[in-house]
């Protein structure tokens, strides 16, 4: 599968370092999934994370995202270094992801899911939406705005006002986007976004993550198995191995990487 | 008599009850271990055990004969549950299948009461409640054959179950149940005959604590809410740990018991209803997983 | 057929968001409203409005108060009748110690001290969660009864151990009928409803349902998971503190703990069940299902078994009856009559045609 990448000059060039992760350790009682990994992430670009399974892909993720606290290491995000990362902070510094077991709601529609990915947008209180004032009617018709907007832009009019629960596992996958979007963020975590998709549903889904890259500048972390659409969309690829890194990278230097082939294959070390 | 004493004896009264909250909350912990649910009804089915079994002799039956039949009785009660109410709602949230059992607490509750009727029943088991002549004469201290024996009955068969659960082929297997169903129903575990085991097993702990606590004091409705005082023990120990239902229990039962003859007094009594809720709250607080419980690492 | 869609366009978000956006329902909706404050009041006989309606509405209320905390944000809560209690005797002390306390007044101010006990004891729910917060709830039900009852300054002392409640009085009026008392409760509870309807519907019951289906995904969002579960605490606690008062002041007349058991917490708990957990519409159908019963119940049993029957069995039929009823409910309909009422009106947009 290939994507004409890039053949235009990108909207947003590729900047400085938005995120450094430095020296980071993450331990589950005796179970090491982190060890000593380190890497930057470049504002704008397509950041992909690679490794065999159980390498620590997704540890890494919460932890940049505050979910898991690490026993060492600090992440500085546009320079300023962070002690502690919580979620709610992630969320207020404009972090936003997907889980790699998809974390919708699923008691509510497709719609109310990625109107609450506005929530940090809406400041009205309770008395407020009990009473339909005028701030609280006015937000929930802006940020339904939004929503619109995101909704078109993913395809799935059809089925904004079905419950998430019932849609099937592609379409799931794509309301979780659509619910990340929602937040605006600088930095979108994408754990497995394509895993379980078939080659249509992967296309598109490429399709989608690019135009976000592009369109608004946001910046992409994703974890990703399909070494095809690693290759083709990411500008540089980190690549984890029993929690730590043995690459980094463009994709056709981690490719020829030695160290990774030997992961990959599985040969013992 | 000494204010010592008179410590030792509230003290005491207090742990031998504990031994009996233990007893109850073993079988919300064993059915839990087994299938992962909850069930409110334990204490109904301690009212219920105890009830029938008592009902039966007032027909005729002698005292075994009466206990077999209604061993039986509680093994069949088990077996409907896990059929009926718990088998259809096998993958549901389980909140749904705490709610199934509280639904389940009504129907046990309502037949008895239909087979039964209402009213006070007597339990004998042949023991006076009455305090032990020999402590008594020897230290001053006043405590009931009865409450002694109700404990150390209590406390004989959570330790063998105890025994059972850590030693035995068959514990193993209830723990592998208890731990991952599908994982153990790919090795050969026979899942149904292990629920049918753990759920007479149940009927019967919960038969023994319905006589004990009805001989103590009597077979009537109230036994359902002593057996409600079981949930605090299950939180302070833990829901999956044995071990934690024995030192829960006995927490439970002292503090309940010094804290209604040392504090009530000056509030007017009537603490034994929600101390043991509170503490409970207080030990979430500070060890959300109980003292022996399980902690839970949620993977995202 | 007459319930098409047809030729009703929504050309607005704010259309789109209506609580009733086909036009049929909006008409049905008035209807009803019109029957039940202008006919009911002149047809109803004493008798059902005491016995019946009142209490309908007041459980309602109660059962909404269930379904904003267990319902909407999942945190599920054996105290509710606990919380009741603290309405109703707040309700009576304040009138009672506050000279010349509007009744309307003492109302919202005992809902609001139902909502501070209700924080107090959902504080825990930050840390614990499912069974366990079941439990703590439970804490909060047998602690607030005995305290109501123990110390005697929340019963001024009252040594007959039974209180009047004080009549209910706005503006001079004094709501004494059956039909004065029916409509006071009925707009206050249909004001509430429309209240809890709108939370339900907007940024607040979006907050309370994510907490309640994925609290990390919540929180990595952004979704301040702490003010949201003791938001949920207090206006549930609200909800059920006014319908205890409401309880209290509009329906027994007296104001007394032993009213308030944990049977009726698991009551109010069996309402939203039945009705439809994390429905407006599931609070009413649950309350007027739990309510009626009972009454349905002992009709069958004399139309069945003809002469008088031993109170002990028919009400240990009502116990095998409402329990078998939660456990149907859950295996075969787990979101409850609202569910059913919803299915039924998919039914009838596309009625008489089968699809």
């Amino acid at each position: 599968m290939t994507i004409q990448l890039h053949a235009h000059a990108r909207a947003f060039p590729i900047g400085a370092t938005i995120l450094q992760v430095d020296d980071v350790s993450l331990r589950f009682g005796g179970v090491r999934a982190l060890t000593g990994v380190s890497f930057d992430v470049r504002e704008h670009e397509v950041r992909a994370i690679i490794g065999p399974n159980g390498a620590g892909k997704s540890s890494m993720l919460n932890v940049i995202n505050g979910v898991y606290q690490p026993q060492e290491g600090t992440l500085t995000f546009r320079g300023n270094k962070l002690d502690g990362m919580t979620p709610r902070r992630a969320a207020h510094m404009g972090i936003s992801r997907t889980f790699q077991n998809i974390a919708l709601f699923k008691g509510m529609t497709v719609l109310d899911n990625i109107m609450a990915g506005r929530n940090l947008r809406m400041h009205a209180s309770f008395l407020e939406v009990a009473f339909r004032l005028p701030r609280a009617t006015r937000e929930e018709a802006e940020n339904r705005d939004v929503v619109e907007e995101i909704i078109e832009f993913l395809e799935i009019e059809h089925i904004r006002k079905t419950p998430v629960g019932r849609l099937p596992y592609g379409l799931q996958k794509r309301v979780e986007l659509g619910r990340a979007l929602a937040a605006e963020p600088s930095i979108l975590l994408l754990d497995e976004p394509m895993a379980g998709m078939n080659i249509e549903e992967k296309q598109d889904m490429c399709r989608y993550v690019l135009d976000v890259n592009d369109h608004y500048g946001t910046t992409v972390v994703l974890i990703e198995h399909d070494m095809g659409v690693v290759m083709d969309i990411s500008d540089r690829v980190v690549v984890l191995d029993y929690g730590k890194k043995i690459g980094d990278g463009s994709p056709e230097e981690v490719r020829a990487n030695q160290e990774v082939i030997d992961a990959y294959l599985g040969v013992a070390h | 008599m000494g204010g010592f004493q008179f410590f030792l004896e509230v003290l005491i009264g207090g742990l031998l009850s504990g031994v009996m909250y233990s007893l109850v909350a073993l079988g919300f912990v064993l059915i839990y271990k087994a299938s992962g649910v909850f069930n409110f009804a334990q204490g109904a089915m301690v009212f219920f055990a105890a009830v029938t079994f008592v009902g039966i002799m007032e027909l005729g039956l002698p005292f075994w004969a009466a206990l077999l039949v209604t061993i039986g009785v509680m093994v069949l009660l088990g077996m409907a549950t896990e059929r009926f109410v718990l088998r259809p709602l096998v993958n549901q949230h389980e909140i749904t299948l705490l709610m199934a059992t509280i639904g389940l607490t009504f129907v046990i509750e309502g037949v008895a009461q239909l087979v039964w009727g209402v009213g006070v029943r007597r339990l004998d088991l042949g023991i006076k409640d009455v305090p032990l002549p020999w402590l008594a004469d020897n230290t001053g201290i006043f405590i009931s054959q009865l409450d002694i024996f109700a404990a150390a009955v209590a406390g004989f068969l959570v330790a063998t179950l105890a025994l059972l659960f850590a030693k035995t082929d068959t514990g193993r297997a209830l723990r592998a149940v208890a731990d991952d169903h599908a994982a153990a129903l790919s090795i050969g575990i026979p899942l149904k005959r292990i629920w049918a085991l753990v759920w007479a097993i149940a009927g019967i702990v919960a038969l023994v604590a319905g006589m004990l606590w009805g001989a103590r004091s009597g077979v009537q409705f109230a036994l359902v809410f002593v057996a409600l005082k079981a949930l605090p023990v299950l939180i302070i120990g833990g829901f999956t740990s044995v071990p934690g239902v024995i030192v829960a229990g006995l927490i439970v039962g002292a503090s309940e018991k010094l804290a209604e003859v040392y504090i009530g007094p000056s509030v007017g009594g009537g603490i034994e209803s929600w101390f043991p809720y509170v503490l409970a709250i207080l030990f979430l607080l500070i060890r959300p997983e109980g003292l022996f419980g399980e902690k839970i690492i949620r993977r995202v | 057929m007459f319930y098409r869609e047809a030729g009703q366009f929504r050309t607005s978000y704010a259309q789109d968001s209506q609580i009733f956006p086909l036009r049929q329902d909006r008409l049905a909706m008035i209807a009803l409203l019109a029957v039940a404050f202008l006919l009911i009041p002149a047809v109803a006989s004493d008798y059902w409005l005491r016995a019946l309606l009142i209490p309908w509405l007041i459980f309602s209320l109660v059962a909404m108060g269930q379904n904003i905390l267990t319902g909407y944000a999942g945190q599920l809560s054996l105290g509710s009748a606990g919380f009741m209690a603290v309405g109703a005797f707040a309700c009576y002390n304040l009138m009672l110690r506050v000279d010349g306390m509007p009744f309307l007044v003492a109302l919202v101010l005992s809902g609001l001290c139902a909502a501070a006990v209700g924080v107090a004891f959902g504080l825990p729910s930050l840390r614990i969660r499912g069974l366990y917060l079941a439990v703590a709830t439970l804490a909060a039900q047998f602690f607030i009864v005995w305290a109501l009852d123990k110390f005697g300054w929340f019963k001024n002392y009252d040594p007959s151990g039974v209180i009047t409640a004080q009549p209910m009085e706005i503006l001079g009026y004094e709501f004494a009928s059956p039909q004065a008392k029916y409509l006071l409760v009925l707009a206050i509870v249909a004001g509430l409803a429309l209240l809890a309807k709108n939370m339900a519907r907007g940024a607040t019951g979006r907050a309370w349902m994510a907490v309640r289906d994925m609290d990390v995904a919540a929180e990595v969002m952004g979704l301040p998971l702490m003010r949201t579960k003791l938001q949920a605490f207090a206006i549930s606690s609200f909800y059920c503190g006014v319908g205890g008062a409401l309880f209290a002041f509009a329906y027994l007349g007296t104001v007394e703990p032993s009213a308030f058991t944990i049977d009726l917490s698991f009551r109010i708990l069996f309402m939203i069940i039945i009705g439809g957990v994390g429905t407006i519409l599931g609070s009413f159908l649950g309350a007027g299902f739990i309510l009626l019963l009972p009454i349905l119940l002992s009709v069958v049993f004399h139309a069945v078994v003809g002469q008088a029957v031993d109170a002990s069995v028919v009400s240990a039929v009502e116990l095998i009856v409402f329990g078998s009823l939660i456990i149907i409910f859950l295996i075969v309909e787990p979101h409850g009559l609202a569910r059913l009422w919803q299915v039924t009106k998919e039914r009838l947009r596309l009625w008489p045609f089968p699809h």
